[in-house]
């Protein structure tokens, strides 16, 4: 018996292909039982996310599963499917990489190993899981956690929204609650918005000089628009204020943002400047209580939590190899395993 | 066995630090059990000795600064124990343990006196001296918080956060955690002071001034805080430079003690 790792993902097929072999959750008992229709084939589980389809199957010979995974898909999209494939030791190697986070696009992203959990849920519930890929997922779920636990590899935000709710929470602790400003109806400061409410926080006024497209972007993320006029009146009660205008000056410097400060009793202000060029003066940072960040200071900070996550990968690829070599041991004293076939 | 119980306080809290700084350099910090674990070991080893040292002086062993400094070192990691679990404050131990180190080493390193036993004739005196002692712990640990804050804001003002960032705490937990201990401390001060009146003790003399000085510098700390005009920065340094003062004052308060009791 062999395990079969075969599928395409976002380093050897664009989006646009990708899509089309995309199997939909209402659509996957139906295309594991056409799985373990391939002769050879005893089980399979089957990743689709937005980035990767992948099968893995336990199959007596692993060449035949792989060209009915091929046809299934060719037919499914219409088109050849650019697979790669992976039979043991490296398919199993590939699993634990797929579920740690080590092949996704932003390395070490933990959203992944979730993914890959409920694949297996799905296989298991329809029955088309063996004992050998039972005990292969089981194995990649302890890996992902050992990977996590042991290394950096999900260490510090990787996108400019995550590092400003990284920013926040050490500003702030809890998000619950909290007020949050946006200048300018720019597409970045929403996006930005998006990330902080989805950590808790409830009340967002938009404003504009615009006030239409003011009150346009409040609707759609649940704020109140202000007209631009007034927005330091709602000054004392925020807590984030995000510009993005498109203003050629400076829009919050030293001498507007001191006074207002005082009226805020000590309450920190977290400053989030988009614009380019921007629209605080650097020089507010130095206000007690204010902490100012632009986008150049957030891109440097995400590409900095990636260069760490890419300095770890080694650690993580030789924790993978343990946990391999272990998995490989399980199947030889439980004759699970045949040697890989070197035409494969 | 007094001197086992006070090598291997002092070697759980050196582990404590030493592995903190060695994961953190090493950038493999993980908030995990083991700073917590090796600080209870710590405070159990000095309850170890400051029972042995009670039940020899058949009074709470605060008899001379050496007992007096690992009293106080005691204080500040039982609080920590309690605070530290409660608040979620991840790198807290790791800040204490310092701290406490560096009272336990100086208290070894101070030549050996006689206690002095000015505690025997009243209860209340010896319940005014440990209160006051549990009152410098909890004002030792919110300078600890303190200087937590000060490290994170100035990371945060940095705007190139070094990995450390990552694993202190928000500066709201922390201020609000400087602002709960100081309040801590100052009552347990403010009882201490009662149990002093209740023992008649003198409300005269250097050791009443000084005293009275700590307890005016931390009311007005928590003053300024309530008003508003003491916030953020300027309290995380008014709650560490408080506590530098009331420790440099320390030996002076009980050396004024000892000889009072003479």
């Amino acid at each position: 018996m062999n395990i079969l790792c075969a599928g395409l993902n976002h380093r050897t097929a664009h989006l646009d292909v990708r899509e089309r072999f995309a199997v939909r959750e209402s659509e996957m008992t139906e295309m594991l039982v056409r799985l373990r229709g391939i002769e050879g084939v005893s089980g399979a589980v089957m990743l689709s996310t937005c980035n990767r389809v992948e099968l893995y199957a336990s199959a007596l010979c692993p060449l035949r599963a792989l060209d009915g995974f091929r046809f299934l898909l060719s037919q499914k999209a219409g088109l050849e499917a650019p697979l790669y494939h992976h039979a043991n030791p490296q398919a199993i190697r590939h699993l634990f990489r797929v579920a740690s986070g080590l092949d996704s696009m932003v390395i070490g992203e933990t959203e992944i190993l979730g993914q890959v959990k409920k694949a297996y849920s799905v296989a298991a519930e329809a029955g088309a899981a063996t004992r050998p890929l039972h005990r292969l997922f089981q194995h990649a779920f302890r890996v992902a956690k050992s990977v996590r636990s042991e290394t950096q590899i999900t260490s510090g935000p990787t996108s400019v929204g995550s590092v400003a709710v990284e920013l926040a929470g050490k500003i702030f602790g809890s998000l619950e609650g909290r007020r949050v400003m946006i200048l300018g109806a720019g597409a970045v400061s929403e996006r930005t918005a998006r990330s902080l409410q989805s950590r808790g926080v409830r009340s967002v006024i938009v404003s504009n000089r615009t006030y239409e497209r003011a009150a346009e972007l409040a609707a759609e993320i649940g704020g109140m628009a202000l007209h631009f006029d007034h927005w330091e009146k709602a000054f004392s009660d925020i807590d984030i204020l995000i510009s993005s205008t498109n203003a050629p000056h400076l829009i919050l410097t030293p001498e507007k943002l001191s006074p207002l400060m005082k009226l805020r009793k000590g309450k920190p202000l977290f400053v989030i400047d988009l614009a380019v060029p921007r629209d605080a003066d650097v020089a507010i940072n130095s206000i007690d209580g204010v902490f100012l960040y632009d986008i150049g200071s957030l891109e440097q900070i995400a590409s900095q939590s990636l260069d760490i996550r890419r300095k770890e990968v080694d650690r993580c690829e030789s924790l993978i190899d343990e946990h391999v070599g272990g998995f490989l041991t399980w199947m030889r004293k439980t004759h699970w395993t045949e040697e890989p076939q070197r035409n494969f | 066995m007094e001197h086992v119980a006070l090598l291997a306080a002092t070697l759980c809290y050196l582990f404590s630090f030493g592995h903190t700084l060695f994961a953190l350099g090493a950038n493999r910090f993980r908030p995990g059990r083991f700073n917590f674990i090796a600080m209870s070991l710590g405070a159990a080893a000095q309850g170890w000795y400051l029972s042995m040292r009670g039940a020899v002086e058949h009074s709470c062993p605060i008899g001379n600064l050496s007992e007096t400094l690992i009293f106080l070192a005691w204080s500040i990691a039982l609080i920590y124990l309690v605070i530290g679990p409660a608040y979620r404050l991840s790198l807290m131990g790791a800040f204490t343990a310092p701290l406490v180190l560096l009272l336990q080493i100086l208290a070894l390193l101070l030549p050996e006196t006689t206690p002095a036993s000015f505690f025997r004739p009243n209860p209340w005196v010896e319940t005014h001296a440990a209160l006051s002692l549990v009152a410098y712990g909890a004002f030792g640990l919110a300078c600890v918080a303190g200087l937590m804050f000060l490290v994170q804001e100035g990371q945060l003002k940095s705007r190139h956060p070094a990995p450390i960032f990552h694993h202190l705490p928000p500066i709201s937990i922390l201020s609000e955690a400087i602002l709960r201990l100081l309040w801590i401390g100052l009552l347990g001060l403010t009882i201490s002071f009662a149990a002093g009146l209740l023992a008649h003790l003198a409300v005269a003399g250097g050791k009443f001034w000084f005293s009275l000085l700590i307890w005016l510098l931390y009311a007005a700390i928590l003053t300024g805080a309530k008003l508003g005009a003491l916030t953020g920065r300027r309290f995380a340094i008014a709650a560490s430079a408080a506590f530098l003062i009331a420790l440099l004052l320390l030996p002076v308060i009980q050396h004024l003690s000892a000889r009072a009791s003479s």
